[in-house]
């Protein structure tokens, strides 16, 4: 073990937000930010009341949306809906995002300028992973945990290790985050990052936007990884900018002061990995875990039945743009459905106004509102026992977007590819 | 404190994860006792019937990364609601781990080799264990045959067992916290 001569971004941001240790290495963070959403938030909703304990640690610090069934589809989900509604009222939370204002929650709550460099970020959804690509440190939790989080404003962890991923080499064309992410789960395994925090670090990490880092660390917990950070800088101030104008006097003294959140040259890490994407080909799943991965040309002209592009991995208005780029005019083919879910109102704005939703429209694909629905087979895009679904999303697990259904995870690219040949296909962006 | 133990099911496959055990569908339930007819309903395990093969059970024993995938706590209520309140693999996924101690039920890792002498020497319907959180100890019973093992709980994972869940705990400490 190396001598700890300084600090790992997560321990930096640990150090700076602990309230407690109550015993041996855990840690209780004091929390910037609570999210929730009407699957896990309602029980904890409930259980507070039950509890005699409906309170809220600060209504200005908790960020609440309705995403995985909207609209509701049936009583149960109108149900959840409705308790969100009420609790919201009731709290005077301010930040709650209903039907016509609501999107993919990774998606929406980034976009609202909600997360900040050195945050400490918890909600009741395994992929709030996502939001360390703003260098925070954002982690999934129980509906216990969300409780306490909305209760006493606090959450408990281990102290952090960590385990830095340095991607080196130059992108090829047609080559994306997402294929990036595939093949890092495909070489460290579903149980790869189990309980550390990945630093993902790197030439090829700084020259990639804020939605490609999104989607990076958006599929960190499928590695078993607690939260996926990338390191603060001038691409994350400049989309943060909106914002933060008012904080800071200039772009640089903002990065100034996020520079802080970087961790230190001699920081500790339990393992450093170095990945050259120079000569990677696009990459996709086979079976039913998210680690079993292979070059799309392995599985080229594989039958798929439907195709969807959306979720808090790919649903971002780049993915939308790439996706359009590959479709260009075309229609897909006859033998298979698409469906498109832009991941929140802004995006779909945007995706109109360029002439994206046309796009997609002219080739044939449904477009449908934001929501996480699809993804985890609770509406707005299930597939049937047998079938097959190219998704752009981030699991893959047995019966995941519908019973007895497979799903092969995708880049958008590949995915508009797929949709135009009715089999899994590598996209002309590609050259071998 | 509690003892936790009885009979005993024995999963034999490595990361098994929470739409597995609770499939999303039934994340549209707002109450634990309706999730108790799908429990392990998309167990993708040859041979396993959770129609036949849940009944009675109180404990599991399972491999390597119990619980990987979604956050939802939804997994563990579906184990309590059916009466499992204990689950011993050689390891956990992190969020699954919390969520069941968070709950007041231990989810308690073993090395490889001893998980391994379980399914060796014990797996079968009519294995029950039981633990010891005060002791750290397990005790395996198979008809007759009968073996201790010691384990280890963090002394935090013990004191929310013995508070019977995190709210509580939490609750009498850290007020209005925050950052």
């Amino acid at each position: 073990m190396q001598e700890n001569t300084g600090k790992t971004a997560a321990e930096k941001i640990f150090d700076a937000h602990r309230v407690d240790n109550p015993a041996g290495d855990m840690v209780v963070l004091g929390l910037d930010a609570v999210f929730c959403h009407e699957i896990t938030t309602p029980v904890a909703i409930n259980d507070l009341i039950a509890r005699g304990k409906d309170r809220v640690f600060d209504p200005s610090r908790i960020m609440a949306v309705i995403d995985h069934v909207t609209p509701a589809k049936d009583s149960k989900t109108a149900m959840q809906g409705k308790i969100m509604r009420d609790w919201a009222r009731r709290h005077h939370i301010e930040y709650f995002f209903d039907i016509g204002r609501n999107g993919v929650c990774h998606a929406l709550f980034p976009e609202k300028g909600f997360v900040r460099p050195g945050y400490t970020i918890i909600m009741g959804d395994s992929h709030t992973c996502t939001h360390g690509a703003f260098g925070a440190f954002a982690a999934g939790v129980g509906t216990t945990d969300l409780e306490v989080g909305i209760l006493n404003g606090v959450c408990a962890f281990h102290y952090p290790r960590s385990i830095k991923i340095e991607i080196t080499g130059e992108l090829p064309d047609g080559v994306f985050a997402k294929d990036v992410i595939l093949h890092i789960i495909g070489q460290i395994g579903v149980n790869g990052a189990t309980d550390c925090v990945i630093e993902f670090a790197g030439p090829v990490v700084a020259a990639m936007s804020m939605e490609a880092r999104m989607t990076l660390c958006n599929m960190a917990v499928e590695a078993g990884a607690t939260c996926g950070i990338c390191y603060p800088d001038m691409t994350t101030v400049d989309y943060l900018w909106p914002f933060i104008r008012t904080e800071y006097d200039s772009r640089q003294a903002a990065l100034e002061d996020y520079r802080r959140w970087q961790p230190d040259k001699g920081a500790a890490y339990q393992q450093v990995l170095k990945f050259d994407v120079t000569d990677l080909p696009p990459q996709l799943t086979y079976g039913y875990k998210p680690d079993k991965v292979c070059p799309v040309s392995e599985m080229q002209g594989t039958a798929v039945d439907q195709i969807y592009i959306g979720s808090c991995t790919n649903g971002r208005i780049e993915d939308l743009r790439v996706a359009a780029r590959v479709l260009s005019g075309q229609r897909i083919n006859d033998s298979v459905r698409g469906i498109v879910s832009p991941a929140t109102p802004e995006i779909y704005q945007k995706a109109l106004d360029e002439g994206i939703i046309k796009t997609f429209m002219d080739a044939g694909f449904c477009v449908a509102n934001p929501t996480c629905g699809a993804c985890l087979g609770m509406s707005c895009g299930v597939i049937a026992e047998g079938e097959v679904c190219a998704s752009t999303t981030n699991r893959n697990f047995y019966g995941r977007m519908g019973k007895g259904g497979m799903v092969h995870l995708m880049s958008p690219a590949t995915a508009a590819a797929t949709a135009l040949a009715g089999h899994i296909a590598n996209s002309n962006l590609y050259r071998e | 404190m509690h003892t936790f133990g009885g009979k005993t099911l024995f999963l034999d496959r490595s990361d098994i994860n929470t739409d597995e055990i609770i499939p999303a569908k039934y994340l549209t339930e707002i109450s634990k006792k309706a999730l108790q007819p799908y429990l392990l309903e998309d167990l993708n395990l040859e041979g396993f019937d959770p129609a036949k093969d849940i009944a009675g059970c109180r404990v599991i024993v399972t491999r390597a990364n119990f619980g990987c995938g979604s956050s939802r706590e939804h997994a563990p209520w579906a184990l309590e609601v059916n009466g499992i309140h204990m689950v011993i693999a050689q390891s956990f996924a992190r969020i699954f781990r919390q969520n069941m101690f968070n709950c007041g039920m231990p989810a308690i890792d073993l090395p490889e080799e001893i998980i391994d002498r379980l399914f060796n020497e014990f797996s079968g319907p009519d294995t029950e264990i039981y633990a010891d959180l005060e002791t750290g100890e397990l005790t395996v019973e198979k008809q007759g045959q009968r073996t201790k093992i010691a384990f280890t709980v963090s002394e935090f994972d013990r004191a929310l067992v013995a508070a019977g869940g995190w709210v509580e705990y939490a609750d009498a400490r850290y007020g209005t916290t925050g950052s």
